[in-house]
This record gives C-alpha cells, sequence and structure tokens, in this order.
C-alpha cells in the first residue's frame, strides 16, 4: 500500500463558531479577516454596482446618490466596505509577498501582520473621520 | 516516475496541480485590481474636478471602460475561487454545497451582465 492511500490524521478547518476558543497569532487575525472582508464585499456586491450605477447613469442620479449616500446608516455601511478593501488590498499584498518566499519566518511574519494591521486601520479610521465630518 | 505506477491503490494524490489554475488565476486576478485601484486613484485625483462631469468624463472614455470592465470580470472570476473555498471549507453536505457553487456562478454571471449594462448604457 502506498503513502498516499493510507489512514492519515485529519487536520479539519476551524469551523466559524469555534472561532472565539482559539487563541490565534496576529497573522491567524489576518487571515481569518482576510476570509470575512471577502464575503463581505461579495455579499454587498449589489449595493456597490448600485452606487457605480447611480453615479454614472445620469446627472440626476448623482445628485440622488449624494442624498443617499448622506444616510449615516448607509455611511456606516460604506465605511465597513472600505475596511474590508482595505484589509482585503493589505493582506493581499502580503499574501502575494510570501507566495514569492519572502518573510515566511515567525518573526517578520508577526511584524508584517502588524504592517497589515497599522496600514489598513489607519487609512479606515481617516474614512471614517472624512466619512462623519471630521474634515 | 513512470505513469503505470499511478493507477488503483499507487494512485498520487497529491502533486496533480490539483487547484493549481485557480490558485494562479486569484493572484493574477489580485494583481489586475490592484493596478486598477491605482490607475482609478490617480485618474481621479489628479483631474481634481469631483462633479458628476468629472467623474462621468472619466468613464466615458473607452479605454476606461474596457480597463473597468476587464477589472471587474477578474473580481468576479476571484471572488468565485474565493467564495467556492469558503463552501468548501464550511459547507459539507455535498448536494447543499454544488447548490451554493451553482448560485454563485450564475449570480457571478448576472453581475458581470450588469457592469456591462451600467458601463456601455450612454
Amino acid at each position: 500500500m502506498s503513502e498516499a492511500t493510507k489512514k492519515r490524521p485529519q487536520f479539519r478547518n476551524i469551523h466559524i463558531f469555534q472561532i472565539a476558543g482559539y487563541r490565534l497569532p496576529l497573522a491567524g487575525f489576518i487571515s481569518i479577516l482576510h476570509r470575512v472582508s471577502g464575503a463581505l464585499m461579495f455579499l454587498l456586491l449589489p449595493l456597490v454596482l448600485y452606487l457605480l450605477e447611480l453615479s454614472l447613469h445620469s446627472e440626476d442620479s448623482f445628485a440622488y446618490l449624494k442624498g443617499f449616500a448622506s444616510n449615516w446608516f448607509v455611511k456606516l455601511i460604506v465605511l465597513a466596505l472600505s475596511w474590508a478593501f482595505l484589509h482585503h488590498f493589505c493582506a493581499g499584498i502580503r499574501h502575494l509577498v510570501m507566495d514569492y518566499h519572502i518573510g515566511l519566518d515567525k518573526d517578520s511574519a508577526r511584524k508584517s501582520a502588524i504592517s497589515v494591521f497599522a496600514v489598513s486601520l489607519t487609512l479606515s479610521a481617516f474614512v471614517a473621520i472624512k466619512l462623519f465630518g471630521g474634515f | 516516475m513512470a505513469v503505470n505506477n499511478n493507477i488503483g491503490p499507487n494512485r498520487l494524490a497529491v502533486g496533480a496541480h490539483y487547484g493549481l489554475k485557480d490558485w494562479l488565476a486569484q493572484r493574477v486576478t489580485a494583481i489586475v485590481m490592484a493596478i486598477y485601484t491605482v490607475i482609478l486613484l490617480v485618474a481621479f485625483f489628479s483631474a481634481g474636478n469631483f462633479s458628476y462631469e468629472g467623474w462621468a468624463g472619466m468613464f466615458a472614455r473607452q479605454w476606461f471602460k474596457i480597463a473597468t470592465f476587464i477589472t471587474l470580470v477578474g473580481l468576479f472570476y476571484h471572488a468565485w475561487v474565493g467564495i467556492r473555498d469558503i463552501w468548501m471549507d464550511y459547507v459539507k453536505p455535498v448536494s447543499i454545497r454544488l447548490t451554493l457553487q451553482a448560485a454563485t456562478i450564475l449570480w457571478l454571471i448576472g453581475c458581470a451582465g450588469w457592469a456591462a449594462q451600467i458601463l456601455w448604457r450612454a
């Protein structure tokens, strides 16, 4: 019997409901949030396309979009989307760099994880301040 | 590795590039989207015209419509790979998983049609 067909131990994925019970390293949070942010953007895809349509269709629909987007709840959703995009973008760049076998050791992986959070959360904070009238 | 060693119980279940195409496509589309993001931001902020004319004018150019459409189709492919991973990880009953996967594909094809309509409706 070959190695491949022997009974092997199974390492199942952590189920979404078990997340809270695990003590993940920082890179683990990057990873699960990469998935969460991707899923969020997938779910909100129709909203994004709708907003794009309003913004491009006509001057009237553009003006309607301005009113629509000034609602606080819409602003919250736009903020969530912005965070999702920024996190997914930064974590994705980290992923691509690691695909080149750069920064795979424990220490650099932790440092790059910190950088991802630092950049994505800072930019999200700027978006939040911009949305809610800080500047 | 001789070919006839790879049959029956000797079959190697690894190293056959299962999923390599999707893995690669996800990365290529990611790079396309990252480049488009930079183009969009540069075009938007360098024009300095944040009115409807400025925004719609940017999207009025044919090359920009095509670049946007390519990026969106790339995004839908990227999303398909990612969402399929989620279904495969968390939804174990085959019938439900296949239904969800089929629904995801149909939904993303619909989104691609909608995107084309948004971009080229004059």
